[in-house]
């Protein structure tokens, strides 16, 4: 009985009707925990009951503590009628398993329904005892952390990084289980709700088990993913780092880096000689970019053969000039072994040298090799046994050993920023996974060998070591142009780097960075089952070629050098595959300078043509200089002369074809040998593709006061404010019948677009901001919709003074504040007092009221020199008062005089509102990794919460907009009310993994699950911390100075 | 081709101040994006029509999500749709209590916990006009109805009209079943400021007791002259008003006060008495004015106008023609007369405390209560 879980259910606010006769509702509660259930008394006729329960006790084991969220449900009492429920609370009860996490909720949560939304909210306490176990053979793991972050987190240390963890669990999606058609959808929905939340917890424990096993305490990165596979059931998978951390004491730290010395079991050293298998090296893009597409499906199906997808995909590959993944009949040997012993032990998985990590321990990365991704289609069969998850385990190891052969070619030992995803329509999945190839440190690694020459390295060049080629210049695996680094001149580096990671604190970067994306719709013809399948593989590598080339264009006509936070995702629809690909490019000062974009016409004969061809030429060369000054990038031209390069053209002499069509005998030209010309070449064959690469090439420019990211952070901005806005835009297009492939792009690219601007305006008062962590996802809900969902975080900074200190940037935001507030509130001093003051009867009672109310509240409050303030600062009220009542003044022009408040007064009133017991909290969410200003003192728990919606009213609800905008708010609303509960005050690394939005118009119906995840954090602003050290009257002006945030 | 969705969510909610007010003054989102461009928004940041339209639709769906709070203010202390960051609250407090005239002022520390109280000053502000029109008048589905006339004469468009009388007729629904003290019940129950609850307050007792407002002898009088005289009535003249601790609230007038005015009829039947008050009155006013003659030669008919107003009241329908009365018996004589408002002034005053030096006049307390009310109502009404 290792665990004792306590709820006490305390009051309830804000309840619906649900007795229409009376106006009121008699409620109570049912506190269900696993297969106990407790219920409250009924508190009749009431829309606020006190319940004030006594604690309710269960007696559970760990194991259940971790699987089994704890489901409140509160109920209306009807004598004569079954109960009508109200609606339910999901809480996770985990961070209360760890002991360095949250130790009680406590809080008001909103009351949810699938089917009205958020119905009122009720007040509860939830503790937990946990007795050691010491059981070794437990199937718990209690006390592992878990954190959505993927770097360090902030007040932890790594000792060790161990590696890859992952597992799947599969059940049946009750949408579709025969009792679906007898059953109310609110039923339905709960039962999703319930199961997705009991198969994320086992998920967890599990990996936790993994951790452990490993020796390890945390999991960093944690990325959790459902498949909705519809028919064949429901799929949650979740990959992460699995790291031994230590908490950051205020003390000085005692312990050091630990340097095993014991031999090597997992992190090999690359062996550049080791077969990388079936992977043409001659062939590809001239970047690290190895897409590879890994085009064979695999059937479940038994009639299927495989050797017929393999075909299909070979054929394929010499026309694209892309890299293949050899085909899946020599692979299937080794991976049934390798599926064999994958349940033996887990130290196989660490086969897998991957880390979801995107930020590194400095002196951890030693060196990028470039992107890593390989992709698979799959014919989605019914799950016979959820408990044998074996295909779908098969299918990720086929693909976790693709990657990690790429890595290999690439010289590499380890893939770092490692993700996983998928794309189902109907029964056809599109598994993708993607990193970047790197070279680690051993010192983080646990029996790591001593690398000295990685060592040496990494102490010469902590700037430009990443960039360094990790390949034998020799044996480049795809055909690149070296130079000498640029800035230690000593090791080579390749001319564009893409990566998937973040960009590394110490990187040299020159000017700023911008969003860059490349945006891809192909129309495919219907079809079913296999030959669906094989439609989309087949379609898959030109895709990807295309996207690539789209992403090396924009990059080059920024004038920028490399690309960090890759993600590359692909949506797979009825009539249609939809390519996204978004990273921030940088100028990184160690690259090269990227040439210029020339284009070239085919047929010079025609003049009118070759002008055409002119201008263009002209506005792509305006544009990139304009890029150049807009992003600052000038970088000292003059190192080349000075120190002699041996390499004699150190530009980029490549080509590049839009068109794929005659690229089958025009790969060989790829080759570095045969280009002379200066300059990236665009090459056109006929109007249409002029249009087009125009129409791609003018991306509106960012408004002015904007930058834009997909990373954490922006190179060349540090001196954020502690305005932060989180948010989520989501649209929906609808397209029409029948369009070519040109339409389609432009329409999908249209909407990107747009969706940008739209932002920008909205976000126009924080100007000069920062959109940090644009996180784009696209889906086809259905034939001829796109939906486009973005989540990302506004941040402003301070554009005069490049070396402030947050406090007195903290101090402007305010002033600004109080500004903007005056002029909002101008309406509300139109009110005058004339009435008042002449009536005699006006009651004199309010004020003195007032007064005695305050003083009496004043010493409540822990804050002393606080009451202090606020007890001056009514005496001034009163005083104010006094003058309005003789009559003398008019309110109006007492309130002019008024408006510039001194700031000793605001400031009593903030830190009353901030520390009163009745307020609601704010809680601020981001998808950064930190907050700006502040620090972050304690991580409370992962936040991963699952909501369905569902409304046969949509028409009434404001339509598909207004659903699904009520709807995101509500989630926001039910984050934000856990976190304070756990005692939090911020989600960090937020992020909205799942939103499925369907919709039936013409049954005025809708549906939509949002899955949201990111760690609950208590911190504390960076003023706040210094002024603990100062005496604490001057600690009451600044806490309540920074408070100040947004 | 088209949008089919488009929302935009963020953290902390954002409301644009000049898109509230369009919403709140019932323009169509169409309507509200010529608005905006012909404003400059689009040069200002670069932005497109396209954008605009979302921006704003995306706008009112937001007001409308608060609509269904704005309908709650009390809920609103603690909801957790909509988050707003504290500083901005804070600022919103200060100019609230400021706004408040420090009444209640730990009331709105308390409570007033987001940025809607912008949105609920404005959401239950009313035109002056539109006001004027339904005032006294029964806030039924058969007014409502004829909001439409309302909106061609006021040319205030029709989704206002609704709005405000929906907010009238929301607060006199709540109201009128509460105990207690009127103003504070719509302070408490829609955290209104001071002012607004009172022109609230206003409105409910004008339309409990169907005061009409409307003739065209009234049209002269100002929304504000008559929330004047409603306060007077509700403070004086209620049953709220003699004992706050009272069970009644003080929407309806003090019935027993209503019966005793009958007995100042004794002030013009009794032919003694009247001659002694004009007497009197006359003593007091010799010297002082300018229109002395037309003031004793008005006397008798001035008297007998206001007493015969007091011994009406008992009847509600008397009561609904309390200000026409007011109008036609005493301001429209004097105005004829060409009487200042000092003289006014000074001859209310005269005539109500010459009464209580008349030996045979018992009813002192009655007649102050009476006397006091239509003194200060008659002298805001005394206008042009």
């Amino acid at each position: 009985m290792p665990g004792k879980l306590k709820a006490k259910i305390v009051a309830g606010r804000h309840l619906p009707v649900m007795d229409r006769a009376s106006d009121l509702t008699d409620a109570f509660v049912e506190v269900k925990f696993g297969n106990t259930t407790f219920k409250t008394d009924v508190y009749p006729k009431s829309l606020n009951p006190q319940w004030n329960s006594e604690w309710f006790k269960f007696e559970v084991d760990d194991e259940d503590l971790q699987d089994e969220p704890l489901q409140i449900t509160v109920l209306d009492h009807d004598t004569y009628s079954a109960n009508d429920a109200i609606g339910k609370v999901y809480i996770d009860i985990d961070p209360l398993l760890c002991s360095e996490a949250a130790t009680v909720i406590s809080g008001w949560l909103p009351i949810y329904d699938t089917i009205h939304g958020i119905r009122g909210e009720i007040n509860v306490l939830v503790k937990v005892d946990l007795f050691n176990d010491l059981n070794r053979f437990r199937q718990s793991s209690c006390g592992v952390k878990f954190f959505c972050t993927t770097s360090i987190p902030r007040c932890y240390r790594a000792v060790m990084v161990h590696g890859f963890v992952e597992e799947l669990v599969v059940n049946e999606d009750p949408e579709y289980q025969w009792i679906d058609r007898i059953r109310t959808p609110r039923a339905s929905n709960e039962a999703r709700q319930r199961l997705i939340f009991l198969m994320s917890g086992e998920l967890q424990r599990k990996i936790g088990l993994k951790v452990l096993e490993m020796g390890g305490n945390a999991v960093v990165g944690y990325l959790q993913c459902f498949d909705l596979e519809g028919e064949s059931g429901l799929v949650v998978r979740a990959i992460g780092t699995a790291c031994t951390l230590e908490k950051i004491s205020t003390f000085p730290a005692t312990a050091t880096h630990p340097n095993n010395s014991s031999p090597s079991k997992d992190m090999k050293e690359p062996g550049f000689g080791e077969e990388a298998p079936g992977v043409p090296l001659s062939s590809g893009p001239p970047t690290p970019l190895r897409a590879q597409t890994f085009s064979s499906f695999s059937p479940s199906k038994s009639y299927s053969r495989q050797s017929s997808s393999s075909d299909t995909e070979l054929s394929l590959t010499p026309k694209t000039g892309m890299g293949s993944g050899g085909s899946a009949g020599k692979e299937a040997g080794p991976l049934k072994a390798l599926l064999r012993q994958q349940t033996q032990s887990a130290l196989e998985q660490r086969e897998y040298p991957f880390f979801t990590l995107t930020a590194f321990p400095p002196g951890f990365l030693l060196h990028v090799g470039g992107v890593v991704s390989a992709r698979s289609v799959k014919l989605l069969d019914r799950i016979h046994n959820p408990d044998e998850p074996e295909t779908r385990d098969a299918w990720w190891e086929e693909i976790r050993q693709e990657i990690k052969s790429h890595a290999k070619a690439l010289g590499c030992h380890a893939v770092v920023g490692y993700s996983e995803s998928t794309s189902i329509c109907e029964e056809v999945c599109i598994l993708s996974a993607s990193g970047t190839a790197a070279v680690l440190s051993s010192r983080f690694m646990q029996d790591g060998p001593l690398d000295t020459e990685h060592r040496f390295e990494e102490v010469v060049s902590p700037g430009c070591g990443f960039c360094h080629i990790p390949y034998d210049e020799l044996n480049i695996p795809f055909p690149a142009q070296l130079t000498y680094c640029y800035c230690c001149r000593r090791y080579k580096v390749p001319d564009v780097l893409f990566t998937t990671i973040d960009l590394p604190t110490e990187a040299n970067v020159t000017g700023k960075g911008c969003l860059i994306q490349a945006r891809l719709c192909r129309t495919k013809k219907k079809a079913q089952g296999e030959g669906n399948a094989t439609a989309i593989s087949s379609l898959l590598p030109f895709l990807e070629y295309e996207l690539h080339t789209q992403l090396m264009n924009k990059l080059k006509l920024r004038g920028m050098n490399a690309l960090f936070g890759l993600r590359i995702q692909i949506s797979v629809g009825e009539t249609m595959l939809l390519g996204l690909a978004s990273a921030t490019g940088v100028y990184l000062t160690a690259l090269p300078s990227p040439g210029g974009i020339q284009i070239a016409g085919k047929t010079p004969s025609d003049i009118t043509y070759e002008q055409h061809i002119s201008t263009m030429q002209k506005k792509i060369n305006d544009t990139i200089d304009k890029n150049k000054e807009l992003y600052e990038i000038n970088p000292p031209e003059v190192v080349e002369e000075i120190i002699g390069s041996p390499i004699p053209e150190p530009r980029q002499r490549s080509r590049l074809f839009r068109s794929h069509s005659e690229s089958s005998d025009e790969v060989s030209e790829l080759d570095l040998s045969h280009g002379k010309k200066d300059a990236f070449v665009l090459e056109i064959d006929d109007t249409d593709a002029v249009e087009d690469i125009h129409a791609l090439l003018t991306d509106s420019p960012t408004p002015a006061g904007f930058y834009s990211c997909n990373t954490e952070i922006m190179p060349g901005i540090q001196n954020w404010t502690s305005a932060i806005q989180m948010f989520t835009s989501v649209r929906v297009f609808r397209l029409n019948a029948n369009l070519t492939n040109q339409g389609l792009n432009k329409i999908f690219s249209d909407l990107c677009e747009n969706l940008l601007k739209s932002l920008y305006f909205k976000l126009r008062s924080m100007v000069p901001c920062c959109l940090c962590h644009l996180n784009f996802t696209v889906a086809i809900p259905e034939d001829e919709l796109i939906q486009v969902a973005v989540t990302a975080v506004a941040m402003s900074f301070d554009k005069e003074q490049p070396l402030e200190n947050g406090k007195q940037s903290g101090e402007k935001t305010l002033i600004k504040a109080i500004t903007e507030n005056d002029e909002q509130l101008q309406f509300n001093l139109e009110l005058n007092a004339e009435t008042s003051s002449h009536n005699p009867l006006s009651s004199p009672k309010g004020l003195s009221e007032v007064g005695s109310h305050l003083s009496a509240r004043a010493p409540s409050v822990d804050y002393s020199s606080f009451a202090d303030r606020c007890s001056s600062w009514i005496e001034q009220l009163k005083l104010k008062a006094h003058t309005i009542r003789r009559g003398s003044v008019k309110t109006t022009s007492s309130l002019e005089k008024a408006s510039p408040l001194p700031e000793g007064r605001s400031r009593s009133l903030r830190s009353n509102r901030s520390y009163s017991g009745s307020s609601v909290a704010v809680v601020k969410m981001t998808p950064l990794s930190f907050i700006p200003g502040a620090k972050i003192i304690k991580y409370l728990g992962i936040i991963n919460m699952f909501f369905i919606r569902e409304t046969s009213s949509l028409r009434e609800e404001g339509g598909v907009s207004g659903f699904l905008h009520t709807f995101i708010a509500e989630v926001f609303a039910m984050v934000r009310a856990h976190v304070a509960a756990l005692g939090g005050n911020a989600v960090v690394s937020y992020s909205m993994k799942e939103c499925v939005f369907m919709e039936n118009p013409n049954k005025n119906q809708a549906q939509c699950l949002i899955n949201v995840s990111g760690d609950a954090v208590i911190f504390v602003r960076e003023s706040e911390l210094e002024s603990t050290s100062v005496q604490t009257q001057s600690a009451t002006t600044h806490t309540s100075n920074g408070g100040e945030g947004t | 081709m088209s949008v089919e969705l488009d929302v935009f969510v963020g953290n902390t909610t954002i409301m644009d101040k000049e898109v509230y007010q369009l919403w709140l003054n019932g323009y169509t989102v169409n309507d509200a994006v010529k608005v905006r461009i012909e404003g400059g928004v689009m040069e200002e940041c670069e932005a497109s029509a396209e954008v605009l339209l979302s921006d704003t639709m995306d706008q009112y769906r937001t007001f409308q999500m608060c609509e269904r709070l704005l309908h709650h203010p009390a809920k609103l202390a603690n909801q957790l749709l909509f988050q707003i960051p504290p500083d901005r609250q804070a600022m919103l407090i200060e100019r609230y209590a400021l706004a408040c005239q420090f009444n209640s002022l730990d009331f709105v520390i308390i409570q007033f916990q987001t940025f809607i109280c912008i949105s609920l000053f404005r959401y239950y502000a009313f035109d002056d006009l539109f006001v004027r029109e339904v005032l006294g008048k029964k806030l039924s589905k058969g007014t409502k109805k004829d909001l439409d006339d309302v909106s061609i004469k006021t040319g205030i468009t029709l989704k206002s009209c609704r709005r405000q009388f929906d907010n009238f007729k929301r607060v006199f629904k709540v109201v009128e079943e509460l105990k207690g003290p009127l103003v504070e019940n719509i302070r408490q129950h829609f955290l209104l400021p001071d002012q607004l609850a009172r022109d609230y307050a206003a409105i409910v007792f004008f339309a409990n007791h169907r005061f009409e407002t409307g003739k065209k002898k009234l049209q002269y009088l100002t929304f504000q002259d008559f929330a004047f005289c409603a306060g007077q009535l509700i403070n004086n003249w209620t049953v709220g008003a003699v004992d706050n601790m009272m069970e009644d609230m003080d929407v309806d007038l003090d019935k027993e006060f209503l019966q005793d005015l009958k007995d100042l009829k004794i002030l013009i039947t009794d032919k003694d008495l009247l001659d002694q008050h004009k007497n009197l009155v006359c003593t007091a006013l010799r010297g002082k004015t300018n229109v002395f003659n037309e003031m004793e030669a008005n006397f008798k008919n001035l008297s007998r106008g206001l007493v015969n107003i007091a011994a009406k009241l008992i009847n509600a329908k008397d009561v609904r023609d309390f200000f026409i009365d007011l109008v036609e018996k005493f301001i429209e004589p004097c105005r004829s007369d060409k009487l200042t408002s000092i003289d006014v002034n000074l001859y209310l005053t005269h005539y109500t405390n010459s009464a209580h030096i008349l030996d045979t006049f018992k009813h002192h307390a009655v007649w102050t209560r009476y006397m006091g009310v239509i003194k200060s109502c008659i002298l805001r009404m005394y206008h042009d």
